[in-house]
């Protein structure tokens, strides 16, 4: 049982780019033994995925990998490809973060699973077909036979998920490496994929290598932990023991990170901000001359809200269940139909040029902290942008003066100010889009999974930051996240939706705690699951 | 897909009528007429053959009888060449243009393919760097500087090949003006090659593929190349349309009696049928070959549906 089949023995990766080397794996030592589950933590740009893409014979032209990976006594980096090409894909297998964009978009899912299974296991076309038939099946598509005429397309990334499980696991590997593969789900399936993994996993005897940033995970299947940072294991031992008793400053640091605490409830009669009522959105797909009427899909149905000073309003639920069309809608970034009121003034019929006034106080701050700030302006410009559009009269300097000054209020150094987006780091850049939003001194704020692309601990400081501006400035949230962990530690009443309607509210603990629909629990169950 | 095809066939007689009538309106524009000579000619013959052709009839009327023609197939006389109608130009010029340009296209879209793909597998090696200097000399190369160097040394020093002339279609005729209608081609066929299969190279499902311990041929092959061919297929659509219907400057160096010399020579001559037959030969060839493009997009992508 203790037999190492996964043996690294200081492994390093390099890359070289214009700027010079760049390690990305500082010789780090690491085994798996047979049947066991061992887990890669750390943040983006710690080497956990380069060191297995190195195992893997993965890496992009310009890595190099050296040092020993040992399986069952074979040095991968040692041997030919074709060689190498034996061994992944039959004993070792990968699957990976991106389940949309993994498989080959051109070939069907039949084929697909056909053609690994052929290579490594010399069977014929019908005997293949049966085993990517039973695989299929094992990782529970439904109707298997049918799905192996899809293409990848025509499924979703949770099924698309499961049909990389079902390639990788075909040939009955020693070993799966899996590389975030959850990260990009939905919450409720993450918990199906993770759950069909483990009882795979045990099934099949198989090791498991999982990387992964989320120590919810971990907690939940692995049985040994390394802990990465700047290329380096700084920490390694039995999951329950580390959980306990980290040793490491940076193991104790990713611990804490998780968000914690719960925000009081305003006053029953604290001024109303937003009043929304029967909100109601409508996409009309298609339609036009020569295809016949438009189909229409009802984004958003029927809901109502009620926002007052101070209040943060969560709304989870998953994708495509309407929550940012919703928050979008309120705002008026989005026709829709139904009463929407702004401090009792009701806003649904304004023009374009009458809600102008009213956008300084109705903020929104996006997901993508790279995509949403423009690339060809300074962070001082993106950040004084709306000044010019509200206040046009303030001098140049005025404008300095309170760029400077939303800068610090979301504790980043000033002096940052001519540098550009590409110069920030993940965590800095939604600081500078948090900036944009409140030197317009707004009175409502949409955060629209404004921390879902950061890593925990930036998470945890981005979310200390919020509340603190929220405190100092009396500000209303809407604040949307599918983190479940996140919004308990933010809201003070969450509302929880799916396909278009709100199907529950309530204060954190009556939703969280004692769910009354089965959707919500489920939603609840997938993530606080220990 | 049948009634995609049957719906494009029809849209296209639309956008046929609008080319012919925007074409027939703006070469009337233009100063002069076909019987316009610098030396003049007698006004009374000149009234004559006008009358004729019906020349001296009001604009609207005339476009009225061209279009009345063309729906009966009948794509009128050449006035220049008054011996030949449009049509039999066409059918004795055609069948050339059609077979230097379909040889260059097709040899273009092989060699390219082969020298954009191995660039794009040897990337930043020497391999690469020798495609990406021959593909930038071809496609800055002049066809008009290409086609007298070839002729230079190959025909009149090495002796290998005619200087020009059609030769009733003999192989040795061929080859400098399918070369010289080649390189520039293949020269941008190596570079979308190029850049299209180090994008599919990079892409998560190679990374997969790999994963799964599949071969380099099964890797690069099935995987790669499919995906890489999508921008290739669109470019050579138009390529195709231009390349068939002739090109003047390798024509009239080469001394080939194709249809490419056609479409300028007819314009300065105010030859207003043969103008207007070029203008309905390429504008089909172009819709036609749009059509194929698209076809093969669904071939090639089976996210790409129609209906």
């Amino acid at each position: 049982m203790s037999e190492r089949i996964l043996d690294l023995r200081h492994v390093k990766v390099e890359f070289s780019t214009i700027d010079g080397v760049v390690e990305a794996v500082r010789g780090v030592n690491l085994h798996v033994i047979a049947g066991e589950t061992v887990a890669i933590v750390g943040e983006s740009g710690s080497g956990k995925s380069q060191l297995m893409m190195a195992a893997m014979g993965l890496l992009a032209n310009n890595g190099k990998a050296t040092g020993q990976v040992d399986y069952r006594g074979t040095n991968l980096l040692a041997i030919s490809k074709s060689q190498l090409n034996d061994i992944r894909g039959a004993k070792i297998t990968m699957i990976f973060q991106e389940p949309m964009t993994s498989l080959d978009p051109l070939y069907s899912i039949g084929d697909q699973l056909i053609e690994p299974i052929r290579k490594h296991q010399n069977l014929g076309e019908a005997d293949a077909r049966a085993r990517a038939i039973e695989m299929l099946r094992l990782v529970r598509i439904p109707e298997p036979e049918r799905r192996m005429r899809s293409y990848p397309h025509e499924m979703s990334g949770g099924q698309r998920q499961r049909v990389m499980i079902a390639m990788a696991l075909a040939n009955n590997p020693d070993l799966l490496i899996a590389d975030e593969p959850t990260t990009a789900l939905d919450v409720t399936i993450q918990a199906e994929i993770l759950e069909l993994m483990a009882s795979l996993q045990q099934r099949l005897g198989m090791g498991m290598v999982f990387i992964t940033h989320d120590l919810n995970i971990v907690k939940r299947i692995a049985h040994r932990v390394y802990v990465m940072r700047r290329g380096e294991v700084v920490e390694e031992g039995e999951t329950a023991e580390l959980f306990a008793n980290p040793k490491h400053p940076y193991t104790k640091a990713l611990l804490e990170a998780e968000p914690t605490g719960r925000k009081l409830p305003v006053a029953p009669n604290a001024r109303k901000m937003i009043d929304a009522t029967d909100v109601r959105v409508t996409f009309r797909l298609g339609g036009g001359f020569m295809s016949g009427p438009p189909l229409e899909l009802r984004a958003v149905d029927r809901v109502s809200m009620t926002l007052r000073q101070g209040q943060t309003i969560g709304i989870v639920g998953e994708s495509g269940s309407g929550k940012s069309t919703f928050a979008r809608a309120v705002l008026r970034l989005l026709p829709s139909e139904g009463a929407i009121s702004f401090e009792n003034r009701p806003i649904q019929g304004l023009t374009r040029e009458q809600m102008r006034p009213l956008r300084r106080e109705l903020q929104i701050v996006l997901q993508d902290p790279f995509g949403s700030l423009s690339p060809r302006m300074t962070a001082g410009q993106i950040v004084t942008e709306g000044l010019l559009v509200h206040e046009p009269t303030i001098s140049r300097a005025e404008r300095d003066r309170r760029a400077v000054q939303a800068l610090e209020e979301v504790q980043l150094d000033p002096s940052l100010r001519n540098r550009y987006p590409h110069e920030f780091s993940g965590g800095q850049r939604q600081r500078v889009a948090i900036a944009r939003a409140i030197i317009l001194k707004p009175k409502v704020v949409v955060l629209d999974e404004p921390t879902s692309a950061l890593d925990r601990q930036v998470q945890k400081q981005i979310v200390d930051l919020l509340r603190d501006l929220q405190q100092a400035h009396q500000l209303s949230y809407l604040f949307i996240s599918h983190d479940l962990a996140v919004v308990r530690a933010m809201a003070d009443h969450i509302m929880v939706m799916k396909d278009g309607t709100m199907v529950e509210q309530g204060t954190p603990d009556e939703v969280m705690e004692h769910p009354r629909e089965d959707y919500t629990r489920r939603l609840m169950a997938a993530a606080f699951a220990e | 897909m049948l009634r995609y095809v049957l719906r494009r066939f029809l849209t296209a007689i639309p956008t046929l009528f609008v080319i012919v009538t925007i074409s027939f309106f703006l070469m009337r524009v233009a100063p002069g007429g076909p019987f316009n000579q610098e030396k003049g000619l007698n006004p009374v013959i000149k009234a004559n053959l006008e009358r004729v052709f019906h020349l001296d009839q009001p604009l609207w009327k005339q476009y009225l009888l061209y279009l009345n023609n063309l729906v009966h197939g009948d794509f009128g006389p050449s006035y220049n060449l008054p011996d030949f109608t449009v049509a039999e130009l066409f059918a004795a010029g055609l069948p050339i243009s059609i077979q230097l340009g379909g040889t260059a296209l097709v040899l273009a879209l092989l060699l390219g393919g082969i020298l954009g793909i191995t660039a794009a597998l040897y990337q930043n090696k020497p391999a690469d760097y020798a495609v990406i200097a021959t593909a930038t000399a071809g496609s800055t190369i002049p066809t008009f500087v290409i086609a007298p160097l070839f002729q230079l040394f190959f025909a009149l020093t090495l002796k290998w090949f005619p200087v020009g002339g059609w030769g009733d279609g003999a192989l040795i005729n061929k080859v400098g003006p399918v070369l010289t209608l080649m390189l520039p081609q293949l020269a941008i066929v190596a570079r979308l090659m190029r850049g299209s299969m180090i994008e599919s190279l990079r892409s998560h499902h190679i990374r997969t593929a790999r994963a799964l311990g599949l071969s380099d041929y099964s890797v690069v092959i099935k995987h790669a190349l499919r995906g890489a061919l999508l921008p290739i297929i669109s470019y050579a659509g138009p390529a195709a349309a231009a390349l068939l219907t002739g090109s003047i400057i390798v024509e009239t160096i080469f001394a080939i009696p194709g249809v490419g010399r056609y479409f300028v020579e007819a314009a300065l001559n105010r030859d207003y049928t043969l103008v207007m037959g070029t203008v309905v030969v390429i504008a089909m060839f172009t819709i036609v070959f749009n059509l194929i493009v698209d076809i093969l997009y669904a071939v090639v992508d089976p996210r790409v549906r129609y209906d």
